[in-house]
């Protein structure tokens, strides 16, 4: 059964058009995480979902019950912001037991599922302190149990993790996806970090200019990009991306930069000559010395394995990012080849993948 | 960091300040040590004799009880005035900080009666209030109730009040929507994820965040009530009828201008003078530094 599901949601502010035709499905217990740079629409669609905002068309189901005009207040979704907006007036324990007393919980069982909660984040020694006393990593921990003890149909998440610093931030991915898993809740991540983006979600929404890009597994957008966007916005570093031309009756692209490669996994549609964008990632990039020299211009090394930056010293002077196991070899020109079966192939024209 | 001026000669800097130093010392020290001095004096009506009366005039003035009703009355008037000001003013705060269409308008509008002279303020009021020929008051008379506050003390009362409260709802609606654009809205937007409505949010999450603010405001308003509503109130009803609205600050007037008992007046000048000390004393200490910390945190 679908738990939450968006329905041709769109929003305009004005004449902008901020999301475009959103439809989503999210199962019972599934985290979808939703990505893309920042001004994409991500925390609007969020937003909406929460009730902070009205959709300029569209409706939202929770538990197939038409949410779309009712209050915040009575959606029964618990939301952990970015700057954590606990209240500052009062004590980590009030803070939890705001939600329930509205709810008009008996006092002990308020005190239960507080000293519950806060037992299982690591909080039970703060109850009595204020926000401004505890540190950030406390704060965040205070905002999910906040959202936690309520015991909410749905959790949003919006860029819970960017206000803690890097050590910090990955302890606490780890945490709240081990705490997702253990209390099933269905969660909307918002974010615009890829690596949380890839860890967290079971499913990867990709938004891009308010429209979704792809919805898929992480893996799955991670090997078979459905635009030039996503391959360029998932994986570090970006996807290298070539240009090219498509010959021998779709079964084969002739590289600007020289090389021609056969597909290896059948024909693509399209008459010859059509333009194309050959993606591949840094860490399929082979030395060859049969193969395109590449002149050198920065080297980063990373300790288990280094970054080479150049350009292709053949038409077009394409840029290009290679990652090496290992130490970076000697000299400033290296001969590269591009396997054919690890490239995505992409139409130039519109940015799409040719399956 | 601090920033200092190096001036290259030692009389730029005195000259600059003089004016201000000289202002200060002819129309402020300079009463205020002949109120203290007067204060221990007798003085006969006409002003040609007076002899040291060492604290007898104080003495009187606490055994007196038109002191010690004043002293009541100025504490209701006091109350009245700040609790009537900063409730409506935090009402009109409410309303502007919504999204609403002419809001600048309406703001701009809402600040205008702070630029108003205490005198002109009365003869508005006068003008809506006065029995025969105010707007209100007029209507009031031809529907049967029996409206002069002329003769009336609680009428009295009600009009100064109405009127002083007026005047300082602009500078609590200024600050109370500074205090209010200052509650963060994701704040705001949490608790509303957690169920809480209107009224109950306001009361549990922005009411308290405003504490600051409204502390300030209170002593601002209870100084302003006592000290600086003179003007209003002698335009309005000069104390009457008979002692109704007679404040603190009307009775020094008339004890003194008025009847010319010098010694008892400059006695009362001299309380009000410590009263102003002890309560801006109390300023300082919660506002001046407990201030600064909360808009630093």
């Amino acid at each position: 059964m679908a738990m939450l599901e968006l329905i041709g949601l769109r929003k305009n502010f004005g004449t902008t058009e901020v999301l475009r035709q959103i439809d989503l499905s999210l199962a019972s217990g599934e985290m979808l995480v939703i990505v893309g740079a920042s001004g994409c629409g991500k925390s609007t669609l969020l937003r909406i979902v929460a009730g902070l905002e009205t959709p300029s068309a569209g409706r939202i189901l929770l538990e197939e019950r038409d949410i779309t005009s009712v209050d915040p207040s009575a959606r029964d979704i618990a939301m952990v912001f970015q700057n954590y907006a606990l209240y500052p007036h009062m004590t980590v324990f009030e803070n939890m037991a705001y939600g329930l007393r509205i709810r008009g919980l008996s006092r002990e069982d308020i005190a239960h599922r507080v000293d519950e909660t806060a037992a299982l984040l690591g909080l039970s020694e703060f109850l009595g302190r204020k926000p401004r006393q505890l540190s950030g990593g406390q704060r965040q921990r205070v905002a999910m149990g906040r959202a936690i003890v309520r015991e909410p149909r749905l959790f949003l998440f919006d860029e819970p993790l960017s206000n803690l610093d890097a050590t910090l931030r990955v302890r606490t991915r780890a945490e709240i996806r081990r705490l997702q898993r253990r209390l099933g809740v269905t969660s909307l991540y918002v974010t615009h970090d890829q690596v949380e983006a890839m860890t967290l979600g079971d499913r990867l929404l990709v938004l891009h200019q308010g429209r979704p890009a792809q919805l898929a597994t992480p893996m799955e957008v991670f090997e078979h990009p459905a635009d030039t966007y996503v391959a360029g916005f998932i994986g570090a570093p970006a996807m290298n991306f070539l240009p090219a031309t498509l010959i021998e009756a779709g079964t084969a692209a002739k590289l600007e930069a020289g090389p021609l490669v056969h597909f290896i996994d059948g024909k693509r549609d399209g008459s010859d000559g059509k333009t194309l964008t050959i993606g591949v990632r840094p860490e399929h990039i082979r030395i060859d010395p049969e193969g395109v020299p590449l002149r050198i211009d920065l080297i980063e090394p990373l300790g288990s394995e280094t970054l080479i930056h150049g350009r292709l010293a053949a038409p077009g002077e394409t840029p290009l990012v290679i990652r090496l196991a290992g130490k970076a070899p000697e000299g400033d020109i290296l001969t590269v080849a591009f396997p054919p079966e690890q490239m995505h192939v992409f139409d130039a024209a519109t940015g799409r993948r040719l399956p | 960091m601090e920033r200092r001026t190096i001036f290259g000669h030692r009389l730029l800097p005195v000259a600059l300040v003089a004016p201000q130093f000289l202002l200060t010392l002819v129309f402020f020290l300079w009463p205020a040590c002949e109120a203290v001095w007067t204060s221990l004096t007798r003085q006969d009506p006409f002003g040609l004799h007076s002899q040291f009366a060492g604290f007898d005039n104080f003495v009187e003035l606490f055994t007196d009880s038109l002191y010690r009703d004043s002293i009541g009355r100025t504490v209701f008037f006091m109350i009245a005035v700040s609790a009537l000001s900063m409730s409506s003013a935090l009402l009109l705060a409410v309303f502007a900080d919504r999204e609403i269409r002419g809001r600048m308008t309406y703001r701009t509008l809402l600040i205008w009666p702070y630029a108003i002279a205490p005198a002109m303020a009365a003869v508005l009021w006068i003008l809506l209030l006065q029995p025969r020929i105010g707007l209100i008051g007029v209507l009031l008379n031809r529907h049967g109730v029996s409206w002069d506050y002329h003769l009336n003390d609680r009428q009295a009362m009600l009009v100064v009040v109405l009127a002083c409260a007026w005047k300082q709802v602009s500078y609590n609606f200024i600050f109370f929507l500074a205090g209010l654009q200052s509650v963060p809205r994701s704040v705001l937007e949490a608790a509303r994820m957690d169920g809480a409505r209107g009224w109950h949010r306001f009361r549990t999450i922005t009411f308290p965040l405003l504490a600051p603010t409204t502390f300030f405001l209170i002593v601002v308003n209870l100084v302003y009530a006592a000290f600086d509503t003179f003007g209003t109130i002698q335009a309005l009803t000069q104390g009457g009828p008979g002692k109704a609205t007679e404040t603190l600050m009307v009775k020094v007037y008339r004890d003194g201008v008025v009847n010319l008992d010098i010694g008892s007046s400059s006695a009362q000048s001299v309380v009000l003078m410590i009263g102003v000390i002890a309560l801006t004393a109390l300023q300082f200490r919660f506002l001046g530094r407990g201030g600064r910390r909360e808009s630093a945190a």
